[in-house]
């Protein structure tokens, strides 16, 4: 059976790790790659880079990241931030990376979406819900109009609906949403649960959980309560507050499958 | 007598991550592969492996593989006419089907009888299917020696919306299970396809990838 995945993701500025991994066994904790390596060998199912680097001349370094990351990880890696163009998709899938994770392109140019998924096929175009709750939802029911679209990392409002947006993106040719709860994110206050399970019962494609995670049983939580198909996190593995191991184990231990694979030798 | 493994480069698919996978499992065999990618046809007709890697839509990809002038005839001449041993992953596997139906009925190369068809799991499973799956072995294949299959067997990664039903039985190898049999192997003779990425698979990968560059069908 298919099992649910987990996915650290790495925020990456100018060519290092911003927030820093601290794992005992890496030279260097800011380097994105041995970062890389080090979730590969632990068991992660997917890897997230998502590229903060402000200045276009600073870009060109995720490209390098992703095709070094390639050489070592035989394992599904996922690139955001900054993708504007065709060739920008290109450029990433050539280096080594799997799927892209579109945002503040998606809302700009929805159009470019469907172009992307046209040409590199839906399983490889994420889009990125960043959303925010809104002070005064405009409508009661069923959740729409509760929260906002934003982008450029959660820093401009769009003025449009999550959900909204969301079902649109798919039907343009999304194959997989990453939903991201910019209220949450950073807070280890758990998933935007709302959020995560008015998206995933919306769309028919697989939501990625992701912004807000601060224990194991949040990750349990974002699957069950939040319909996820994979749950996304960055401090509590980057700090080395839990293992991908131990969160495998809880994840298990709360009846949701997940895949621990061992080397061919040790079976 | 080092072999020559050549992965066809027609403009789809993640190039980099096969050639380092097909050079990692080369490494740990006794004798040496070279790993080539390329778009030449005179390149492919010389190799010892043909490799048709492959992401996208399927008219896309049978698109991309016609504009490489010449590739088509010599695929046909080494693989079919030769023997040459041969793997197909995900589209790279579609187009050995008859046809493919997704968005538009296109003609594949027609090595496997069969259609490449929409998913349609029960319940309300996800489209793609996307994510690690455990494998059900239907028969033994040279290519699958030493992989555990099963509920506790290895993971294969698989990213997908389409898979090829094959018309004879006997070529379905493997299947994964997602509210339907999914196709993950089909094969006959010197032609084996795999639905998910052994290229991304890891341990799993690895080890298919290192059979295939044994195998002597």
């Amino acid at each position: 059976m298919l099992k649910t995945r987990l996915i650290p993701c790495l925020d990456v500025k100018d060519g290092r790790v911003v927030k820093g991994v601290q794992f005992v066994d890496l030279r260097d904790a800011g380097d994105p790659v041995e970062a890389a390596i080090a979730y590969d060998a632990a068991g992660a199912d997917e890897l997230c880079f998502l590229d903060i680097t402000a200045s276009h001349e600073g870009r060109d370094t995720i490209f390098d990241i992703v095709a070094r990351t390639a050489e070592h990880c035989f394992m599904p890696v996922t690139v955001g931030g900054g993708i504007r163009k065709l060739e920008d998709i290109r450029k990433l899938l050539l280096s080594g990376a799997d799927k892209v994770s579109i945002n503040t392109a998606a809302v700009n140019d929805p159009d470019f979406v469907a172009r992307a998924a046209d040409k590199f096929g839906d399983q490889c175009i994420v889009v990125s819900v960043d959303a925010r709750q809104r002070l005064t939802p405009r409508v009661g029911g069923d959740n729409r109009g509760e929260w906002e679209v934003f982008t450029h990392g959660g820093r401009t409002p769009t003025g449009l609906d999550a959900v909204e947006f969301a079902v649109r993106s798919v039907e343009r040719g999304a194959g997989e949403l990453l939903v991201t709860s910019m209220d949450r994110d950073g807070t280890k206050s758990g998933f935007d649960l709302a959020l995560t399970r008015a998206i995933a019962d919306a769309v028919h494609v697989p939501v990625v959980a992701s912004g807000g995670v601060g224990s194991l049983d949040d990750l349990v939580a974002g699957v069950k309560e939040g319909h996820a198909s994979a749950v996304l996190a960055a401090s509590i593995f980057h700090f080395g507050t839990f293992t991908i191991a131990e969160a495998k184990a809880h994840l298990l231990k709360n009846g949701i499958a997940v895949r621990n694979d061992r080397a061919l030798g040790t079976i | 007598m080092s072999q020559t493994v050549a992965i066809i480069d027609y403009g789809s698919g993640n190039l980099r991550s096969a050639a380092k996978s097909f050079e990692r499992a080369a490494s740990e065999l006794d004798s040496p592969s070279q790993i080539v990618v390329t778009s030449d046809p005179e390149t492919v007709r010389r190799a010892d492996r043909i490799v048709l890697p492959g992401v996208g839509a399927f008219a896309d990809c049978r698109a991309g593989l016609d504009a490489v002038a010449g590739m088509v005839e010599v695929l046909e001449e080494r693989v079919i006419g030769n023997g040459t041993p041969f793997l197909g992953i995900c589209v790279g596997m579609q187009l050995m089907a008859g046809e493919g139906r997704e968005k538009t009925v296109t003609r594949g190369l027609g090595w496997i009888g069969g259609a490449v068809v929409r998913l349609e799991p029960h319940g309300d499973l996800k489209v793609p299917h996307m994510g690690w799956n455990t494998l059900s072995f239907l028969r033994p294949h040279a290519l699958l020696a030493g992989i555990p299959d099963g509920e506790n067997g290895l993971h294969a990664y698989f990213v997908h919306s389409y898979h090829l039903a094959p018309s004879d039985p006997r070529t379905l190898i493997a299947t994964a299970d997602y509210g339907q049999a999914v196709t993950a192997c089909v094969g006959r003779d010197n032609l084996f396809g795999t639905q998910f990425h052994p290229e991304k698979s890891q341990t799993l990968g690895l080890a298919l990838i290192g059979n295939f560059l044994r195998w002597k069908p």
